[in-house]
């Protein structure tokens, strides 16, 4: 090796200099663009769900400020008792949007939607809690290995298919078990819908047991409590936070699902406790009338207000559903 | 004595918890079975090769669902492309270019898991309104002079709306992957003098394609799955012509199973027909999610081997 110490040729190091730091410019400039390029879709992605929120907002906005619209669906039609009916059969809540005196009562509506969803969650949390509880304490690790695909099958179901099924064969069943007065009803729909919210529940409530440290398990089991002991009274009550998270995400599922309820309940707008009736649920309503609409009238605007209501809703329960998955994990990890 | 007698009696309680919860899980995978043995024993009489590749015919009691099938995969491919990319990015915002407390990085969280929560109708309404009458109406009034091209349902806007419904689905899957590539290669990379981007493109995720893959698959399964979003913003019950315009309506599976099990003027001629697209669509999403999984293990067990 020979090195020279060259004498400094002023101009020639320059040009060398200058070249390169306009390559370093370059490669700079590029990741600056793809810095900025990247956090703009981000913002996009924020900026989606804030038009979400300002779209279906300034198409129920009419519902509140437009004159005409009120005539027809005022603040008492949507949300107070009418006198519709006769003396004798009076109904205080109809939701009848095309007829010659359209009414608007959203409380057969909301009542439909919660009916089914209590059905659909009382079918659904049992099971799947208990599946859970099954797979993360006591199953033996081929059966785990089976059970987690089974339920990512029954997530990859289509809700539609599933409608399809509650629609043709469930309700044939269910009308043959309980002779219902009506095929399509609460109960049909609600237990369709609950196969739907069965994955979430699960998943969530498995993640939440799991997470439980071992020596919690350890700590109980060398006191000489039982393993199903363990699990009733330790492992359980540590994991609540993250079984209700998993319950509220259901029901936030459970209510703005569509297509089953659209296809199995039967589809009546009647105001009704029974669970042998046919329901409408607001998801159901908005799917079956927004196609036939006449654009810019007062059902139209209502429909997004429909919309509007089932979006907060869900809105809030998710935020609570997430406050408490992340405060399960926030225990542990302290623990 | 005492605590033998707590053990004895809980005994019983045991084996009664037990056995529910084990219950519980055969009842699971019993209904799952039913699903699936149902639609099988149904569907496959009518299943031919004919049924796929030909068009319905006299009212949808005869013929296949070829346009249908058709009309979903061109609306997935429309999908993919326009979500593909951004949720790509925003994963590699949320994974390489944020820091865990910065507000901007929560935001950016509170925004995606709640896009996650959005009922499917919703994404419907927001369709209608955001995509065809808004975007819609206002190509129509810029480049068409008015004229209703764009301002109506139409499939581009149906793959826009799936889009932003599987957003979620790509950008968490993605950066799942782009979280668990070693810290050390792109500090190497760094270490070399690259910068953030040339790391990024040329040594993160080219590690990553697995995964984008993988979320690339799991909202085309998803979005092939969904009808509500696309009820009002481009599906079309019967078209006589494939879609071959981005403003085209199109037919659908999932859309096709709604109508024709709803509002089928002939339901016992329909239901051999129906069971066999509800087998199709089950088929299709299935396989999807299984190829999901596939390159999910594969990318496991590379991973596990350079690490």
């Amino acid at each position: 090796m020979n090195l020279q110490i060259e004498p400094v040729n002023d101009g020639d190091s320059r040009e060398h200099l200058s070249l390169n730091s306009r390559q370093l410019s370059g490669a700079r400039l590029r990741d600056l663009l793809f810095a900025r390029a990247i956090q703009l879709n981000a913002v996009a992605t924020i900026a989606v769900i804030l038009l979400i929120f300002v779209y279906l907002g300034k198409e129920a906005l009419p519902v509140f400020t437009s004159a005409e619209v009120r005539k027809e669906a005022s603040w008492s039609n949507l949300f107070a008792p009418q006198r519709y009916g006769t003396e004798e059969a009076p109904l205080p809540f109809v939701w009848q949007p095309v007829s010659d005196v359209p009414k608007y009562s959203l409380a057969p509506l909301f009542l439909g939607s919660l009916k089914v969803t209590l059905i659909a969650l009382l079918i659904a949390a049992p099971l799947a809690i208990l599946a859970a509880v099954y797979t993360a304490e006591f199953a033996p690790g081929w059966l785990r290995e089976l059970i987690k695909p089974v339920i990512e099958l029954l997530a990859g179901i289509p809700s539609v298919v599933l409608g399809f099924l509650a629609l043709i064969v469930l309700a044939t069943w269910l009308q043959e078990i309980f002779q219902f007065d009506y095929r399509l009803n609460a109960v049909n729909a609600g237990l369709a819908l609950g196969l739907a919210i069965l994955p979430i529940i699960y998943t969530v409530s498995e993640e939440a047991l799991s997470s439980v440290p071992r020596s919690y398990r350890e700590a109980s089991l060398a006191l000489g409590v039982t393993p199903w002991r363990t699990a009733w009274s330790v492992v359980l009550p540590a994991a609540f936070p993250g079984i209700f998270a998993a319950l509220v995400l259901g029901f936030g599922r459970a209510i703005g699902e569509t297509m089953i309820v659209l296809m199995a309940s039967g589809n009546a707008a009647v105001f009704s406790w029974s669970l042998s009736d046919s329901v409408r649920t607001v998801s159901a309503t908005i799917a079956a009338e927004l196609g036939e609409v006449v654009f810019g009238s007062p059902h139209y605007h209502v429909l997004f207000l429909l919309g509007g209501l089932l979006l907060a809703l869900t809105f809030a329960l998710n935020l609570l559903g997430e406050y408490w998955s992340k405060r399960i994990r926030r225990k542990m990890q302290g623990a | 004595m005492a605590v033998r007698m707590i053990n004895t009696k809980s005994d019983y309680a045991g084996t009664l918890f037990r056995l529910l919860s084990g219950l519980a899980c055969l009842v699971i995978v019993a209904i799952v079975a039913l699903i699936l043995a149902n639609i099988t024993i149904h569907g496959k009489g009518h299943l031919t090769w004919a049924f796929l590749t030909t068009a319905p015919e006299q009212g949808m009691t005869e013929g296949g669902i070829f346009p249908a099938i058709y009309g979903t995969v061109l609306l997935v491919l429309l999908m993919t492309v326009a979500v593909v990319p951004v949720g790509v990015m925003v994963a590699i915002y949320l994974s390489e270019y944020s820091e865990l407390s910065s507000p901007f990085y929560k935001l950016t969280r509170l925004a995606v898991s709640n896009l996650a929560g959005v009922p499917s109708i919703v994404f419907g309404l927001f369709g209608l309104g955001f995509f065809v009458k808004f975007v819609g109406g206002n190509v129509d009034r810029l480049f068409f002079s008015g004229s209703l091209t764009f301002g109506q349902p139409a499939i581009v806007w149906a793959a826009l709306t799936l889009a932003v419904l599987t957003l979620p689905v790509v950008i968490l899957t993605t950066e799942d992957t782009l979280r668990s590539i070693p810290v050390e290669l792109r500090e190497a990379s760094l270490a070399l003098g690259a910068t953030k981007f040339q790391t990024i493109v040329r040594v993160v995720l080219p590690n990553a394609v697995s995964g984008i893959l993988t979320g690339g698959i799991l909202a085309v399964s998803r979005g092939a799955g969904e009808v509500a979003p696309i009820l009002f913003t481009g599906a079309a019950y019967f078209v006589p012509e494939l879609p071959h315009k981005l403003n085209s309506q199109f037919m659908e599976l999932g859309y096709h199973v709604y109508v024709l099990s709803t509002q089928s003027p002939d339901v016992d001629a329909t239901q051999p027909i129906l069971y066999s697209t509800v087998l199709v669509l089950l088929g299709l999403t299935f396989l999807l999610n299984l190829l999901a999984m596939l390159v999910r293990t594969q990318m496991r067990f590379r991973l596990r081997r350079n690490g």
